[in-house]
């Protein structure tokens, strides 16, 4: 198969010290493995995800996902942006959908673009995450193929969540009931939990940050519903959740008196060990709370 | 009848029949207890030359009486259908083999359930003749149409294109009805986006131009007997004369009458002329013409209006409607599109409870409605008071839970329809019975049935008329007579105008069915019909009452007067009969009654109890077959009889299966009561009224009353019907066998 | 109260629904509503909103300005779209609650002390200074937004998980001394205020017609 070119989109939390960059070293292992190049828009910033509203208005939103979109169709036209983060996916894919539908928008935001010399020009250009790449070019045959240490005898819980759910998702899946994080559980060799309540349940998001309690509620249902189901492990798609999610368990654990130690990791991460690769490439050194079988595979 | 009988009997070796049972003992029981003249197996019985083979017997005059040992009466019909003999179906396939497992220890007690069918078809056969139509009726393409309303008028003009004469009879001086009182109607066409014109001019002018339909206007119906294919009908005309006609069949369409407003104190309909009702609306936005609607009080062009949702309706208050009369939601809709139209500025505000937009487009006209700016508020209306001109609203806001108040020039109350459907026969009937000196009838018939009954058709709740809901929605419990519109049940014109076209195809459909001596519907075709046999009967009238159809009328002597062609088939006279006179040439006392007797009841020393099985063959018994399908297995011990209704059903069956040493009874008909789906409406009410007294038979042959049990069953209650079979085996293994074997 | 919400009030006597329609985002979709209650039943946050997400589209149709822009309700969303694809209506509730809670805030009308609103403040300011989130500084200024003594109590209680990051090297102690950032500063600073001003004219022409 030849090379994959995309146009990626980062994001501010995969930076250098920030909180997934883990993410995007396990992703750079994962397109080594898959030969997917991806060539970073120049200079981009940041989506505002959904929670800059408050000072953000509509437009200097749309113009923040429109500058990105522009820098891409003047560097990498033709490629798709490929985003790994489920809110710089979902703020971009929006803006450039909220942009065709309403042309006064689309005039008003290219006025902006002009203080920066760029223009939206087409606004053809399809915006995706990740395991939409990961299924849609590959698919779940091709993917298996890679694997070369089955993750054997491990049941994980693909915790969705929210924002690469909904409102796009993935083609063909529900958004109650998505299957694909249990089908890339499966092709890399462990078993998936069939019934996993909370899937698709929201872990507060940005609120984890201000409303700390409320979300912390939110988040220990998800656990222990990954618990119910026998799960020894997490894997989740977004940048959020992972951190919500995993980050909180000792806080979680002192109000509610649970005893809560769930590993949570990207699918990179899992695919990436699958693939053969080690720990320190896998990313598996970013967890906080350890994923110890992860560990001893990627050691083996 | 010194007629020989000569019976074939036909055993199929296919389906693995062949393989599961021993055919030879079949064979040999067909022709020995069976009396069979001959009898014969197949590989393949339902295969062209399986088929043939009968046919030639039948065609050689070697048999006049046929079995068919194969599958179910209900499968391969097209196959096995000789019409010119009077034939029976045993059931090995989905009644023996593919409910017994194939195991060493079964096949004994599943041989025995085959011998026992097999000589139960052989006797039932016995007392089965041709079925013979009486002639009794001749083809009278003539449809009578009560009503020229919107749903009259389309059935006028669906009948007469279908190449039907029609004649419409209608009260008052022009045809439209309430239609043609409306200004414009809720859309019936995509995108279902404005008020379309109501069409009622274009059929009028249809109907006009039509050489087939003759129209009587302010004329009346003051008499009507007969049965499909030859009803005389007396109508009062216009002209002062009176003019009899006979018909094929007749449409009921005599609509609704609006729901009197003047009921609703607490809206102050009666003391402000700016409260009016949606057919007022209407008379005011029809003289607007698209322009400014002006309320009726001073003339002042109306700014703000609030439309009132269910008013006296889906409501428990006394002189309130209970029900929810269907097209209200998207008539204020409509009407307040007619200000939105006019000038988007006038604030419409639509307070309802639950808004209910049936039909294909409702949910895009509701939608269209917001798109306009209509205001719609989930909010229950408490009074409305006159505030120095202007109309005060109270109002509490439901989703708010707070009690507001919104000032309106004008106020639009959805008031509910009230069917026009004549005499309540039943009510009638509840006087009688009451002795009551009051004549508490003060509605006019519409019919005037001469009918044993009573002069109209039979309603069903809230004085709509009973017309099968859930399956037959047009057959109405009168035969050749079919109830089409709002007469039935509420709905708007785009679905009356639906009624009215399957209406007429039923009234076609009676028609060409009476002039064959056939059965209407639901068994269409059925050449057979009851008679009694006069010397026995005691005109008790048991069957006069309980006919569903009122298909029998009494003549001066009091004996029971068939009319062929109103009668549905499903034997609850021959079932209500006390003295067993009433009868099918195929289907009767005997040929149910000796199949009963036919089985074989072990010793007791065997213990091997015997149950049996009536089954409803509209519900129960195709229940019964697809758990077959299903290979879900019930007791060997079970012998299942299929009845045509469990209607049908007489007491002697279940006195007699007693006597004889049945250890069990077990009757499966359809549901009963408001929400029936019993095929013969009645039927299965009526069974399980007769069994309320069975249990005194019981005492007197002192037995278990366990030993007899009723149920409703649906065709999907695949595993329940199976299930109450075995439920009996196990209530006989508990309280033991029947004393009564001899 | 701003000087601009006085004109609103005065422009759009009566009919809230309208001023919604022409200024908050997706606003003309709330006419739409039917009431279901299913976004509020869908809703992680449900339990806490004065007013669930059905309840506030009543309150906009009833012309409850005041009660609706000043109300806490649309800062309980955690933008999980959980609503927008239940919604029988296809409404872009998520986006109406963004909207109506930016309008409220653009207009003062706001409530004070909500901590969506200055966490969501935050953010906007943090990305706003060199275009990407500075995730650090956003992180200190959320423990200190309440003030001193409260921050350095909220600062205490988090540092497992800060340490927790910091040695995952998830969390970069060294971008309190600035971090990254978009390197055209200057045009993404005008293209934001060219945006801004913009949207504002919108809002305020929208006034004078």
């Amino acid at each position: 198969m030849a090379t994959k070119e995309y146009s990626f989109y980062p994001g501010c939390s995969s930076q250098k010290g920030a909180s997934s960059s883990n993410y995007l070293i396990s992703v750079e292992t994962l397109c080594e493995e898959l030969d997917i190049k991806l060539n970073t828009i120049p200079d981009w910033n940041c989506c505002s995800a959904s929670i800059g509203y408050s000072g953000g208005g509509e437009l200097p939103r749309l113009a923040l996902s429109a500058r990105n979109i522009a820098l891409s169709e003047q560097h990498h036209g033709g490629q798709d942006i490929v985003a790994t983060c489920a809110a710089c996916w979902l703020a971009t894919r929006e803006a450039a959908e909220r942009l065709d539908e309403n042309a006064d928008l689309m005039a008003e935001t290219n006025e902006a673009l002009k203080e920066v010399g760029l223009k939206l020009e087409k606004n053809e250009t399809k915006i995706r995450h990740m395991t939409e790449v990961l299924i849609e070019d590959f698919g779940y045959d091709e993917l298996g193929k890679h694997v070369k240490k089955p993750l054997e005898g491990m049941k994980i819980a693909g915790y969705v969540g929210c924002q690469t759910n909904r409102p796009f998702g993935i083609a063909g899946e529900s958004f109650e009931n998505p299957k694909y994080l249990d089908k890339l559980v499966e092709t890399l060799g462990a078993e998936p939990v069939e019934k996993y309540d909370k899937k698709v349940s929201c872990c507060g998001g940005a609120l984890a940050f201000s409303e700390p309690d409320k979300s912390q509620a939110l988040v220990k249902d998800i656990i222990e519903a990954a618990y119910d189901g026998g799960a020894e492990m997490i894997v989740t798609p977004c940048p959020v959740c992972q951190m919500n999610v995993e980050v909180y368990q000792d806080q979680i654990n002192a109000t509610y008196g649970t005893k809560f130690k769930m590993p949570v990791v990207y699918y990179s991460t899992l695919m990436s060990v699958a693939y053969g690769r080690n720990a320190k490439e896998s990313a598996l050194d970013g967890q906080i709370i350890k994923a110890k079988k992860l560990e001893e595979i990627a050691a083996k | 009848m010194a007629e020989v009988i000569k019976t074939g009997t036909y055993i199929c070796k296919g389906c693995d029949l062949g393989h599961r049972l021993d055919t030879d003992q079949l064979e040999n029981i067909a022709t020995g207890e069976g009396g069979a003249v001959l009898a014969k197996q197949h590989d393949f019985l339902c295969s062209q030359v399986g088929v043939e083979m009968i046919r030639e017997d039948i065609d050689k005059g070697e048999i006049n009486r046929l079995v068919i040992a194969a599958c179910s009466r209900r499968a391969k019909t097209e196959a096995f259908r000789f019409d010119d003999i009077a034939m029976t179906r045993v059931n090995l396939r989905e009644g023996v083999i593919w409910i017994r497992p194939e195991t060493d220890e079964a096949k004994e007690t599943t041989q025995e359930m085959a011998n026992d069918y097999v000589r139960m078809g052989c006797t039932e056969v016995k007392f089965m003749h041709t079925p013979d139509p009486s002639h009794e009726q001749t083809l009278n393409k003539h449809i009578l149409v009560v009503g020229g309303g919107y749903t009259g008028m389309t059935s006028a003009l669906e009948s007469s294109k279908a190449g039907y004469l029609v004649t419409i009879v209608e009260k008052s001086d022009s045809l439209g009805g309430t239609a043609g009182k409306l200004h414009k109607k809720v859309p019936t066409h995509s995108p279902y986006r404005d008020p379309e014109d109501t069409g009622v001019t274009e059929l009028t002018a249809l109907i006009a131009a039509d050489p087939n339909i003759t129209v009587h206007l302010q004329s009346k119906i003051t008499n009507t007997e007969g049965a499909p294919g030859r009803f005389t009908v007396s109508i009062s005309a216009e002209s002062g004369n009176t003019i009899n006609e006979t018909f094929g069949s007749i449409i009921q369409a005599s609509g609704f009458t609006a729901y009197d407003a003047n009921q609703l104190t607490e809206f102050a309909y009666t003391d402000n002329a700016d409260v009016i009702t949606q057919l007022e609306l209407e008379a005011l936005a029809k003289e607007a013409s698209g322009g400014a609607i002006k309320r009726p009080s001073d003339g002042k062009e109306v700014e703000r209006v609030i439309f009132v949702q269910c008013a006296g309706q889906r409501s428990q208050k006394e002189g309130h409607l209970s029900y929810c009369s269907g097209f209200c939601c998207n008539t204020s809709i409509k009407q307040a599109m007619y200000f939105k139209d006019s000038n988007p500025d006038i604030y419409t505000n639509v307070i309802y409870t639950d808004l209910r937009t049936p039909g294909a487009g409702g949910e895009d006209f509701y939608r269209s409605g917001q798109d306009k700016g209509i205001t719609f508020t989930k909010g229950t209306v408490n009074t409305i008071a006159n505030n120095n001109g202007n109309l005060s609203v109270n109002y509490k806001d439901i989703i708010l839970d707070e009690d507001s108040t919104l000032d309106v020039d004008l106020v639009v109350l959805a008031t509910g329809m009230i069917a026009n459907s004549g005499v309540n026969i039943d009510a009638v009937k509840e006087d009688e019975d009451a002795d009551s000196t009051e004549v508490a009838v003060p509605v006019e018939s519409i019919l005037n049935l001469q009918y044993r009954q009573g002069p109209d058709m039979p309603q069903l709740v809230n004085g709509f008329v009973d017309s099968h809901f859930i399956c037959f929605p047009y057959e109405t419990r009168r035969t050749g007579i079919y109830a089409a519109g709002p007469v039935r049940r509420p709905m708007d014109t785009k679905q009356a105008a639906d009624d009215a076209t399957g209406a007429a195809m039923k009234a076609i459909q009676a028609v060409e069915n009476a002039g064959k001596g056939r059965a209407a519907h639901p068994r269409s075709g059925d050449l057979s019909f009851p008679s009694f046999r006069k010397e026995g009967c005691t005109q008790c009238k048991r069957c006069t009452v309980e006919c569903p159809f009122g298909a029998i009328n009494e003549d001066e002597k009091g004996y029971p007067q068939y009319n062929e062609s109103r009668c549905r088939r499903c034997g609850t006279c021959m079932g209500a009969c006390p003295v067993r006179v009433i009868s099918f040439e195929n289907y009767s006392i005997d040929t149910v009654g000796q199949q009963i007797k036919a089985v074989e009841i072990p010793e007791e020393s065997e213990e091997k109890p015997r149950i049996l099985v009536l089954a409803c063959e509209n519900d129960a018994y195709p229940a019964l077959d697809m758990a077959a399908l299903n290979r879900v297995e019930y007791s060997p011990y079970v012998r299942v009889v299929p009845v045509r209704c469990l209607g049908s059903m007489n007491t002697i069956f279940i006195t007699d299966a007693l006597n004889s040493g049945y250890d069990g009874v077990v009757m499966m008909g359809c549901k009963k009561g408001v929400d029936y789906q019993c095929h013969f409406v009645k039927g299965s009410e009526m069974a399980h009224y007769r069994l309320s007294k069975v249990a005194d038979t019981l005492q007197t042959l002192n037995l278990e009353e366990e030993r007899v049990a009723v149920h409703e069953v649906a065709i999907t209650d695949i595993k329940r019907a199976p299930q109450l079979i075995d439920d009996m085996a196990k209530t006989i293994e508990e309280i033991g066998l029947s004393p009564f074997k001899f | 109260m701003s000087d601009l919400n006085t004109q609103l009030v005065e422009k759009y006597r009566n009919n809230f629904l309208q001023e919604v329609k022409d200024n908050v985002e997706e606003g003309d979709w709330v006419k739409m509503c039917m009431q279901c209650g299913v976004c509020s039943g869908s809703c992680p946050m449900g339990p806490y909103w004065d007013h669930p997400p059905q309840e506030i589209f009543m309150m906009i149709r009833a012309n409850k300005r005041e009660e609706v822009l000043s109300s806490n309700s649309m800062w309980m969303c955690t933008s999980c779209y959980n609503c927008i694809a239940r919604c029988p209506r296809e409404l872009p509730i998520t986006h109406i609650m963004h909207g109506l809670a930016h309008y409220a805030k653009r207009l003062g009308l706001a409530p004070k002390n909500q901590p969506t609103i200055k966490f969501s403040q935050l953010f906007w300011d943090n990305l706003m200074k060199k275009g990407r989130v500075n995730e650090l500084k956003l992180g200190l200024s959320l423990y200190f937004m309440n003030g001193f003594a409260e921050g350095v109590k909220k600062a205490w209680k988090m540092k497992d998980i800060g340490l927790g990051m910091t040695l995952t090297r998830r969390l970069n102690p060294l971008e309190i001394l600035g971090g990254h950032g978009v390197k055209d500063q200057t045009g993404f600073q005008n293209m934001i205020k060219k945006a801004q001003e913009l949207e504002a004219a919108r809002i305020e022409s929208s006034v004078k017609k």
